[in-house]
C-alpha cells in the first residue's frame, strides 16, 4: 500500500486506524494482531476488516473469549521476538485482564532491571454513546493512567488516530490505546504529518479567554460548545491532549496562563478521575495567572445507563460546556 | 542415562539445597532485602529433572517459589544471592528481588509474585517460536496453588488449541500457602484436568528424579513438535509458606513423615549403592557446593546498594519517558 494517496482524502477514524494496521504490518513482519474477533469477524467495530484475508491466520490471529490469556499471551511474544498487537474488544473488559495489564505488561521492564520490555499495543475502545450498558459504555483511562509503566494514547481525530497508533507500534513499552467508539464514523481530512510524538497536545482551537483542556470523544462537544461561544464573542482556546502519559503539562500551563480561565471537559467519572490530575497539574504549574478557580466537568459519579436520555445525560455535552464557561468568565 | 548424568542431576539438586539454606541464613540476619522468602527446599528434583532436560534457547516463567528452577537453568549463585539482597549488580539491579527474578540470556522470562501471572506469558514466547518457526519449547513452573486459577485454563485451552511448543509443569508440593490441597481442589487428579483440554500430561514422583526426567522429556519432545504437555511433579514442601511461617496449620508427624521424602538423599543413596559415587567422594561434593553458595552469600552481603537515582530508571524505555520525581517537581 502507499499511504499517500490517501493524503487528503476525508476518512473515517475506523479507516485511519484500519490504514495505521494495515501499513505497520506491511512494514514490520512481526507485528501480530490478537483478540476475539479480530480475524474472520473483521473486529467488532471493524477496524481490522481485511487484514486477516491479507496477511492470513498466521497473523491476524482469532481467540477464544479469554481476555486475560489474550494480553498474557501478548506479553510472552512481545519479550519473545514479536510485536502484538492485542484487541479488548472494550475497555471495560479490562476487569478480567487487569492483573496481567496493571501486574505484568506495566512492571516486567521494571521489576527486572529493565533487561526488557513488553512491546505491546492494546488496541481497546470505550466511552458512551451506543445504550450498550453499566459493562460496554465506561471511560476507565485513569485505571491506566495511574499504573506506572503503562503509555495511555485517546486520540479524537482521523489523523491523531492514524498517527499515534504508527507511534505506538514503534514503542517498546506497552501502549493502551483508547478508541472511543463513538468516534469510528467520524469523518475527517486525512492530512499526517511526518511525526507525531507522544507527549505533544494539540491547541486544537486558539482563543484567549478561556482553556478548555480534554480529549477523545468529548473534544468534538468542546469544539462545537467553542463555535456557539464565539457567537457571543467568548473566545475559547480548546487543548487536545491526545495522550494521557506522558501528558503534555507544559502545553495546557501555557494555555492557561495566558487565558487565566480552566475548564477541563473528560467523559470519565468525576471523582478521583482524570480532570483531578489535570486541574491539579494546572494549579500547581499556572496558580499565579489563574483569574477563578477551576472547574471541572466530568461524567456522573453514576454506572451508564442504557436508555438514551439518561445516558446522554450521563457526560458532558455542548449545553453543558458552554453553561460552564459562562459561569466562570461571568458572561 | 549415564553415570555422568546422574551424578549431574545430584550435584545440582545439592546446589539448590545449599543457596536454599544460605539464602534462609540471608534473611534472618535482615539481609535479604524482601519480607517474603519462599524456598524450594523438597522439590529439587522437580527443578532439576525438567530443567536438565530443557534445551539452550528454551525459555520459562516461575513462580515465587522459583530458585531451585532459575538454578537448574544455570543461573548464577552469586548475582541470584545479590538479587534477592536487593543488590546492584544482582539480575534485576536489586528491584525485582526473590519473586521476580528473570535473566533473558537464560530464557527465564521471570518469576512471578501473582499466582498463575506468568503462565500465560509461556504461551506468548511458543506462539513467538511458532510464528518465528524456532525449534524452542517454553515452560511454565507453578504450584499447586495456581492449579485453581482460572488463567491457567485459559493457557491450556490456547496452547492445545493453537499447537503451540508449551509445557506446563505443577510442583506440587501439596500446599497453598497454609492450605493443602486436598482443601482447595475439587480432584487430585491434576494430569486428568490437563488431558480433559488436549493436553500430553503425566504424573511423576518428585522423590525420584529419575521418573521426573523420563517423563520430562517424554514430554519437552512432544511439546516440542506442537503438542502441548503438562506434567505434575508431588513432592513435599519441607518448611512453611515463608522462612519464618512455623506452620501451625500441619502436624509435626506430618512434616516428618514428609521430609522422609527427600529427593536427594534418595538420590544419593541410589548412587552409592550402584557404586557411581563413594561415600567421600560425595562429601568432598558437598564441601565444594557449599564453598561456592557461601561464596555466593558473602557477594552478596558485601555488594554496593543501588543508587537512590536508579529508582526513576527502567520505569521505561530510555528513549522514550522517564518519570519526574516529586522532588523534581517540586524544585525542593
Amino acid at each position: 500500500m502507499n499511504i499517500t494517496e490517501y493524503y487528503g482524502q476525508t476518512i473515517t477514524y475506523r479507516e485511519a486506524l484500519r490504514l495505521a494496521l494495515d501499513e505497520a504490518m506491511e512494514q514490520d513482519e512481526r507485528i501480530i494482531i490478537l483478540g476475539e474477533e479480530v480475524g474472520r469477524y473483521g473486529g467488532a467495530y471493524a477496524v481490522s476488516q481485511g487484514l486477516y484475508e491479507k496477511y492470513g491466520a498466521g497473523r491476524v490471529l482469532d481467540t477464544p473469549i479469554s481476555e486475560a490469556a489474550i494480553i498474557g499471551t501478548a506479553i510472552g511474544a512481545a519479550m519473545t521476538g514479536l510485536r502484538p498487537v492485542a484487541e479488548l474488544m472494550y475497555v471495560d473488559f479490562a476487569g478480567i485482564a487487569m492483573d496481567q495489564i496493571a501486574n505484568q505488561a506495566a512492571k516486567i521492564r521494571y521489576m527486572f532491571g529493565g533487561q526488557i520490555g513488553v512491546p505491546m499495543v492494546l488496541r481497546t475502545q470505550g466511552g458512551p454513546g451506543r445504550s450498550a450498558g453499566a459493562q460496554h459504555s465506561q471511560s476507565l483511562e485513569a485505571w491506566f493512567m495511574h499504573t506506572a509503566g503503562l503509555f495511555v494514547a485517546m486520540p479524537a481525530t482521523v489523523s491523531d488516530a492514524y498517527q499515534l497508533l504508527k507511534e505506538a507500534l514503534q514503542f517498546d513499552d506497552p501502549v493502551i490505546f483508547i478508541e472511543h467508539k463513538g468516534l469510528y464514523t467520524s469523518k475527517g481530512i486525512f492530512e499526517p504529518g511526518t511525526a507525531l510524538p507522544f507527549g505533544k497536545a494539540a491547541i486544537a482551537r486558539e482563543g484567549s479567554e478561556l482553556t478548555i483542556i480534554t480529549y477523545s470523544g468529548a473534544l468534538r462537544h468542546c469544539l462545537a460548545a467553542a463555535e456557539e461561544l464565539d457567537k457571543l464573542a467568548i473566545d475559547v482556546e480548546v487543548i487536545d491532549l491526545r495522550t494521557l502519559n506522558p501528558l503534555d503539562v507544559d502545553t495546557f500551563v501555557e494555555s492557561v496562563s495566558k487565558t487565566g480561565h480552566a475548564l477541563i471537559v473528560t467523559e470519565d467519572s468525576l471523582t478521583a478521575g482524570v480532570s483531578a490530575e489535570i486541574s491539579a497539574r494546572a494549579q500547581e504549574g499556572a496558580f499565579d495567572f489563574l483569574e477563578e478557580p477551576i472547574m471541572r466537568l466530568s461524567g456522573e459519579d453514576i454506572p451508564i445507563p442504557v436508555a438514551p436520555e439518561l445516558e446522554l445525560a450521563a457526560t458532558p455535552k455542548k449545553a453543558d460546556i458552554i453553561k460552564a464557561v459562562r459561569k466562570i468568565l461571568r458572561r | 542415562m549415564t553415570n555422568k548424568q546422574r551424578l549431574y542431576l545430584l550435584e545440582q539438586m545439592l546446589r539448590i539445597r545449599s543457596f536454599e539454606e544460605r539464602v534462609g541464613e540471608l534473611f534472618l540476619k535482615g539481609e535479604s532485602a524482601g519480607t517474603m522468602l519462599h524456598l524450594s527446599i523438597g522439590e529439587e528434583a522437580a527443578a532439576v529433572g525438567v530443567g536438565a532436560m530443557m534445551q539452550d534457547g528454551d525459555s520459562f516463567t516461575t513462580h515465587h517459589r522459583g530458585h531451585g528452577v532459575f538454578l537448574a537453568r544455570g543461573a548464577d549463585p552469586k548475582r541470584m544471592m545479590a538479587e534477592i539482597a536487593g543488590k546492584e549488580i544482582g539480575y534485576c539491579r536489586g528491584k525485582g528481588g526473590s519473586m521476580h527474578i528473570a535473566d533473558m540470556s537464560l530464557g527465564h522470562l521471570g518469576a512471578n509474585a501473582i499466582v498463575g501471572g506468568g503462565i500465560s506469558h509461556i504461551v506468548g514466547a511458543a506462539l513467538s517460536y511458532k510464528t518465528l518457526k524456532k525449534d524452542n519449547v517454553s515452560v511454565a513452573f507453578f504450584g499447586d496453588g495456581a492449579m485453581q486459577q482460572g488463567i491457567l485454563y485459559e493457557s491450556f485451552n490456547l496452547a492445545a488449541l493453537w499447537n503451540l511448543p508449551a509445557m506446563f509443569v505443577c510442583i506440587n508440593n501439596q500446599y497453598g500457602m497454609g492450605t493443602r490441597v486436598d482443601q482447595s481442589s475439587s480432584t487430585l487428579d491434576f494430569a486428568a484436568r490437563a488431558k480433559s483440554f488436549g493436553l500430553q500430561a503425566d504424573t511423576a514422583d518428585g522423590q525420584d528424579i529419575e521418573d521426573v526426567v523420563n517423563k520430562a522429556k517424554k514430554l519437552l519432545k512432544q511439546a516440542r513438535a506442537g503438542r502441548a504437555s503438562f506434567l505434575t511433579i508431588n513432592c513435599y514442601r519441607f518448611y512453611g509458606h515463608a522462612r519464618k511461617d512455623k506452620s501451625p496449620y500441619r502436624s509435626e508427624q506430618e512434616e516428618t513423615a514428609g521430609r522422609q521424602q527427600d529427593p536427594i538423599s534418595f538420590w544419593e543413596e541410589n548412587l552409592v549403592k550402584a557404586k557411581i559415587i563413594s561415600n567421600k567422594k560425595l562429601e568432598t561434593l558437598k564441601k565444594e557446593i557449599d564453598l561456592e553458595m557461601d561464596a555466593a552469600l558473602s557477594f552478596a552481603e558485601n555488594a554496593k546498594k543501588p543508587e537512590l537515582a536508579t529508582m526513576f530508571e527502567d520505569v521505561y524505555s530510555p528513549k522514550q519517558a522517564k518519570p519526574l520525581s516529586n522532588k523534581a517537581r517540586l524544585d525542593l
